[in-house]
């Protein structure tokens, strides 16, 4: 019973005395569903508006480290976003974050798809192998990021050593221009997992007589790839992009470990935590800069985030 | 249908998956290797040795344990606000139950930096930097959406007949949650608790900003950092503490592979 229908009810029912214990009922329901649910409000008032307010307040504020301490930071209104929206080096970082996202997501998305069709089928250890391959998800993005680093680095990184072995010249990988294209590489490298096991999990959705009616009118599997799994797939593709969008928008701790955010390894969440906590490259701390980036991020966010339930309801009405 | 010999697509499997798995192998390469050959990148740890380990478990256990308590308490703080959440989001039509989702959707998009730099400016006024406590609850904020949103998805499956039945049977809200809801949750319950304990033990962001001079009171994570701002990066050493950091990582996948491909396929994970 929903409570829509119950407060029509009330009103219907009253005077009649065998249906007054479905309507107490359903008021302790409500009392219930919300002392249930208190905590979590509590806590989403406190741990997420809080900080939030916290941030959007610091970006109208002009905070140096004395008015971080004192508290008296003075209002700035839109100064700062005028100042960081004009500056060169945020249009810089958009673009390198955009290529950061864009060229990460689709390359996690295909390899994803590629092996997601290829576990489809029957073999031995299948399952297992399949396991295997989340691992780089699951360890902390800190310790595979150290990894890559060596395995990056110039002079005795493996990555090199390989290039060698084809007489190719070292590459700097963990600076200036090719710092982007490194956390790239590891990056998608980090995301394959993840696509894998949605797609995967999409894939075993299609109706299998499908492939089967296809193989009778002699589609070949390129085919029916093509024409069967990939329109199929489309929801949950759109669900997978969205979600990878996000997600790498907000990277930080790979691209951190990594290079730093130096060269053009920076993107918005990384130039954003340079600045509000004085690391790396950016020994001043510009706690109002860094809050006005993040801002920026939440409303990216907030856009995904609208974009992710209509794509969610799409998928349901589809269904 | 005729059965064919799979054999070599086991093959190509095992391949993809040992590329894929380098990185990892790297890491276990090196932590064996002694300092000096580290530089010559040998395919396998030639110059072989366990004091890099030594070295590890010298100075780094401590940082384990840290993480181990901040974790094992995120899981239980994420299991306490979201188990009667769910509840009330799953079966009991809470109203504005929507708007709520929403919440949840946001709040999983929003950048953990935003939220690193609200934490330390409020944490700065509380004097809660460099805490334990405060650690555990900015790394809860990671999973709860999550674990609301997946825990509250499987209770709407549950069957309204079960509540309905104990109702009328005389047992209360809180008798039907504890009795009923909660064991019958079982499975999403652990998915909810693995994720929740294993990007606790991932995380950077927070440990870096809010607990950055916590001493031995930091995770491991931030063990592993000292390693890397040091001067000389003693690789060896680092490589180890490394290995020992993966191993909760390890031990949940191989006891519980199923739950951590439930919890990536309930369609609302984070990254």
């Amino acid at each position: 019973m929903t409570t829509t229908i119950s407060e029509t009810s009330i009103g219907e029912a009253r005077g009649l005395s065998n249906k007054k214990n479905p309507k107490k009922r359903i008021k302790r329901t409500t009392w219930a569903a919300i002392g249930f649910a208190s905590p979590l409000i509590v806590y989403l008032l406190i741990f997420y508006v809080a900080p939030l307010i916290q941030n959007i307040s610091m970006s109208f504020h002009r905070f140096s480290r004395r008015t971080f301490v004192t508290g008296d930071a003075p209002f700035a209104g839109l100064d700062i976003y005028k100042e960081v929206l004009s500056s060169p080096e945020f249009w810089t970082t958009l673009k390198q974050t955009l290529i950061f996202v864009i060229v990460s997501i689709v390359f996690q998305y295909g390899l994803g798809l590629a092996l997601a069709v290829f576990f489809k089928q029957n073999f031995r250890l299948n399952g297992f192998l399949r396991g295997v391959f989340l691992v780089p998800w699951l360890i902390p993005p800190m310790i595979s990021g150290t990894t890559w680093q060596w395995m990056m680095d110039a002079d005795s990184g493996v990555f090199n050593k390989f290039l060698g072995m084809f007489g190719m010249d070292p590459v700097w990988w963990l600076q200036a221009d090719h710092a982007l294209w490194a956390v790239i590489i590891a990056n998608i490298w980090l995301g394959i997992p993840f696509n894998l096991v949605i797609l995967y999990s999409g894939l075993q959705n299609i109706n299998g007589d499908l492939y089967e009616a296809a193989s009778l009118d002699g589609a070949s599997s390129w085919q029916q790839f093509w024409k069967i799994t990939f329109p199929l797939l489309k929801p949950v593709t759109l669900i997978t992009l969205l979600l990878g969008f996000v997600y790498t928008l907000k990277t930080v701790d790979i691209i951190w470990i990594m290079t730093m955010g130096v060269g053009t390894s920076q993107t918005l969440a990384t130039w954003s935590y340079a600045m509000a906590f004085g690391k790396g490259y950016s020994s001043t701390i510009k706690y109002s800069e860094a809050s006005v980036v993040g801002t920026v991020l939440i409303v990216i966010a907030l856009i995904f985030a609208f974009i992710y339930l209509w794509a969610q309801r799409k998928e349901e009405e589809d269904l | 249908m005729k059965r064919r010999s799979t054999w070599w697509k086991t093959l190509i499997a095992l391949v993809l998956t040992l590329i894929m798995l380098f990185p990892m192998y790297w890491m276990i390469n090196i932590s064996l290797t002694k300092r000096q050959s580290i530089r010559s990148g040998d395919l396998f740890p030639k110059d072989f040795t366990l004091e890099n380990y030594q070295a590890a478990f010298g100075t780094e256990l401590p940082y384990l344990g840290t993480s181990l308590i901040v974790a094992l308490c995120c899981v239980i703080l994420t299991l306490v606000i979201a188990l009667p959440s769910s509840y009330a989001l799953g079966m009991l039509n809470l109203r504005g139950r929507k708007s709520l989702n929403f919440a949840l959707i946001v709040a999983q998009m929003i950048p953990a930096v935003v939220m690193a730099l609200g934490f330390y400016q409020i944490y700065n006024q509380l004097g809660l930097l460099d805490s334990i406590w405060g650690l555990i609850l900015a790394d809860s904020t990671i999973a709860v959406p999550f674990a609301v949103m997946l825990l509250s998805s499987f209770m709407r499956s549950l069957p309204m007949s079960l509540v309905e039945a104990a109702k009328i049977d005389g047992a209360s809200q809180w008798t039907v949650f504890t009795r009923i809801v909660v064991p019958l949750s079982r499975n999403s319950i652990v998915t909810a608790s693995l994720f929740s304990f294993l990007w606790a033990w991932s995380d950077f962001m927070f440990a870096s900003t809010l607990n950055s001079g916590g001493g031995n009171v930091r995770p491991i994570t931030m063990g592993i950092y000292d390693f890397i701002g040091a001067q000389n990066q003693e690789w060896g050493p680092l490589m180890a503490t490394a290995v020992l950091a993966s191993i909760p990582t390890a031990v949940l996948l191989i006891v519980a592979q199923k739950y951590v491909s439930a919890g990536i396929t309930a369609g609302a994970v984070k990254d």
